[in-house]
């Protein structure tokens, strides 16, 4: 399961990352494994998504969460 | 200025930095609730409880030392770097205490680069909103350096944190956070004995970071790299596993120290509001509804204010004309002078509104939302949903929207933005909007609210988005990269603006424009109107010996001779021949040679045109009868005895200044930003063929 397949209000745990650029800037952004995310909106045009992690909400493209592999 | 000690404010965007920069040192300045609005580097001076004076630093926001942009690229660099003259003494780390986690990494970096810290914890008020309590002591204990909370928007803590930095110790007391050695410890190793650094953490950031570092020599920077192959450093790896590792040390750090009740975090106020702004359809609607709004309100708030303005420097002008002896002097100050300055002087309320409107939209958290909503839009078209905010800038001004491209990561999103900027109608458009509106559209309603004149300016608005766009589109053929784009960016909760903010921007930026406009514009208008008033040779004489035979002096009307010498005399003046010199190549366009005039003099800036017109036209008419540009222009007259300013005429001038690269500063601040002089002439070139073309064609559409 990958992060871009979740609905709005869905749940899941970061297991892991399938790219090892991308992964570099969203664990700085506090998105690392271990890590609950929850689908908050997703933006009118279909993308980008709106998670909410760590405590924030953090933007980012379908094609990018997409590389963030779920448990 | 003399201060004791340099202390640098550092944090991730929207903690609250700049705000804590303006309650520490007085100084007041921009600030907005987008990632990265404090761009540059501001400094001031703090008085500290102990009599001493300590200068503030505010570095730009980021969320870790590893640079994205280039703006953030400077933390690390005047951070770490000895011989720099702006290393702090002392580091002051912002964090928003509502979201500790995150904020805190940015923190464990600094700390372990060993300079002595202090830590604040800001936005207390709201942590304790959301029923998140923190044991400060505790955290300032294990982390070993002194931690004040605070909140900066009301003040509170403040003479705390001052207290801290006065009496922060000169060596850094911190706790390692993460054993750094164990990252890369041959490499590291090597790195501190070749280039003599003495701090482990500083040497792994050089190892990924040497080759963008201004203060390695090139032999320092090579030996890194064969260091790097040497010990088989990969800087990606070592990266995901330092951030790994420093997030198990804040957790471990959190979870005696910070608990939150767990509540349903999805109904805060912010989600709410979200929910409408960012809705499929609502979100685009309201975005449109306030430009609209916008654009709308700068015409009719500014009306009164601005007529006020006009009255008093038509007032002005025809009192100093009967005080003055009459002379070449007092006409230049009056007529040149004067007459160029007051074209400038009466748009200061709508360039105040329409800044006060974007500080608005930025300090709320909104600008972030329209990005959001734009992203998918932008991209097609070879933009980024960060290029709305350059975008949505460039209706202020394009230079300041071209320095905010730096937030753009991607080198091709920020280069086709930076190109299409300029086409965005901005401030300085407007008075030439206005005043060609004002001649040929009627001032009437339709469909109730709609005024007439407020459509048509919409109108000029909403084609500089659909021609930028467009541009973007070509351009994204053309333009070659590699490089991938990508949108990781914080979505700030939304906050009430600080009305005290937005006054203050209002201020700055208009006076800031009268400023730098007015000097150009009173520069422009003086060599405008020498330039008029003098002609080659002895041409002027002869015309006034020419109108002194008594066919003219007995059969004319004095009032009307004088007005057909002026203008034979302007006819005949420099700027007259220069128009003449150029007439034929905008005579397809529609414009005439004193249009010419004004278009040349427009080079400059936009703004210059009112001015121009202004000069010429009461160089051409009756100095004894002042009247505003606009009924001096509307009652202008072909030598047929056809009126100039046809509708024609005036969409036509509009097509040439919405697409015309007009601006001196504009193309200086392209090649700061690009530094390669072929993007400033590609983008002159390009704009003023569209100019050509687009006037072209309007014209003889509406001929």
């Amino acid at each position: 399961m990958r992060l871009s397949q979740l609905a709005v209000g869905e749940t899941g745990i970061v297991k892991e990352f399938t790219d090892l650029e991308m992964s570099v800037k969203l664990m700085e952004m506090g998105c690392l494994p271990g890590e609950e995310v929850r689908v908050s909106r997703i933006a009118p045009l279909g993308d980008p998504i709106a998670i909410h992690v760590s405590g924030y909400q953090l933007s980012l493209r379908k094609r990018e969460a997409s590389t963030i592999i779920l448990q | 200025m003399d201060t004791d000690i340099k202390v640098a404010l550092v944090g991730n965007p929207n903690t609250g930095k700049s705000t804590l920069f303006n309650v520490l040192t007085g100084l007041n300045q921009k600030i907005g609730n987008f990632p990265g609005v404090t761009v540059d580097k501001k400094t001031g001076v703090c008085e500290l409880p102990d009599g001493r004076r300590a200068q503030i630093i505010d570095l730009p926001g980021t969320y870790s030392l590893y640079p994205k942009s280039r703006d953030e690229s400077i933390v690390f660099s005047i951070l770490a770097d000895r011989t720099n003259l702006l290393k702090p003494d002392l580091v002051v780390v912002i964090v928003d205490a509502s979201n500790l986690k995150r904020n805190l990494l940015l923190y464990t970096q600094v700390a372990d680069l060993k300079v002595p810290v202090v830590l604040a914890l800001n936005m207390m008020d709201m942590a304790q909103k959301a029923e998140i309590s923190i044991d400060v002591n505790l955290i300032a204990q294990k982390l070993g350096v002194p931690v004040i909370p605070i909140s900066a928007r009301k003040g509170e803590g403040i003479d705390k944190l001052k207290a801290a930095i006065a009496f922060a110790n000169k060596v850094p007391l911190q706790q390692d956070t993460i054993d750094v050695e164990a990252l890369a410890p041959q490499l590291i190793a090597q790195i501190e004995e070749d280039i003599q650094v003495d701090n482990p953490y500083f040497a792994l950031q050089l190892a990924h970071q040497h080759e963008t570092l201004d203060f390695l020599t090139p032999q320092q920077s090579e030996r890194i790299e064969e260091l790097e192959h040497e010990f088989n450093f990969h800087s990606q790896k070592a990266q995901a596993s330092e951030t790994i590792a420093r997030y198990n040390y804040i957790n471990d750090l959190l979870y005696d120290t910070v608990t939150k009740k767990e509540t349903a975090q999805d109904q805060t106020i912010s989600n709410k509001i979200d929910r409408v702004l960012t809705h499929k359809i609502f979100g685009f609607v309201l975005f449109l509804g306030i430009l609209m709004f916008i654009f709308q309100s700068i015409f009719a708030w500014s009306a009164y204010p601005m007529k006020l303005i006009g009255d008093l420097f038509v007032w002005a002008q025809s009192s100093l004309h009967h005080i003055l002896p009459s002379g070449p002097l007092t006409s230049l100050l009056v007529d040149g002078v004067m007459g160029g300055l007051s074209g400038v002087m009466v748009f200061i309320p709508q360039i105040a509104i329409l800044f006060g409107f974007i500080s608005i939209l930025e300090d709320t958290g909104y600008m972030s939302r329209v990005t959001f909503m734009m992203d998918r839009i932008m991209r097609k078209v070879g933009l980024n949903g960060k290029s709305v905010v350059p975008l949505i800038g460039g209706f202020a001004c394009a230079v300041p929207s071209i320095m905010s491209t730096r937030n753009i990561e991607n080198w091709k999103d920020r280069m086709i933005t930076i190109m299409v900027t300029p086409l965005v109608t901005c401030s300085a458009r407007l008075p030439v909007y206005t005043l060609l509106i004002a001649l040929v559209v009627p001032n009437r309603n339709v469909w109730w609210i709609f005024n007439l004149q407020g459509l048509a300016l919409t109108g000029m608005y909403l084609f500089s988005l659909i021609s930028a766009v467009t541009v973007a589109f070509v351009m994204k053929y053309i333009l070659k990269s590699r490089e991938r784009g990508y949108f990781i960016m914080e979505l700030p909760v939304y906050r009430m603006p600080r009305w005290k903010n937005v006054g203050l921007t209002m201020y700055e930026r208009s006076g800031a424009f009268v400023l730098q406009a007015g000097k150009v514009i009173i520069a422009v208008s003086v060599i405008l109107w020498v330039l008029a008033s003098f002609g080659p040779g002895d041409r002027f004489k002869q015309i006034e010996l020419k109108y002194q035979q008594p066919q003219y002096t007995q059969h004319q009307q004095s009032d009307d001779l004088q007005r057909t010498i002026a203008s034979e005399k302007l006819e005949n003046s420099y700027a007259g021949m220069l128009g003449h010199a150029i007439a034929p190549v905008i005579k397809p366009l529609g414009f005439d040679w004193k249009i010419g005039i004004a278009l040349i003099t427009s080079f400059a800036a936009r703004e210059v045109f009112v001015g121009t017109m202004a000069t010429i036209y009461s160089v051409d008419g009756n100095a004894e009868k002042m009247e505003s540009v606009q009924q001096k222009m509307g009652t202008a007259k072909n030598p047929d005895g056809s009126p100039v300013f046809t509708a024609a005429v005036a969409f036509s001038l509009m097509m040439f200044y919405a697409f015309a690269m007009q601006c001196a500063s504009t193309v200086a601040v392209v090649y700061r930003e690009t530094k390669d002089w072929r993007w400033p002439a590609a983008q002159f070139a390009y704009m003023t063929v569209l100019a050509y073309v687009a006037s072209f064609i309007t014209y003889h559409l509406l001929k």
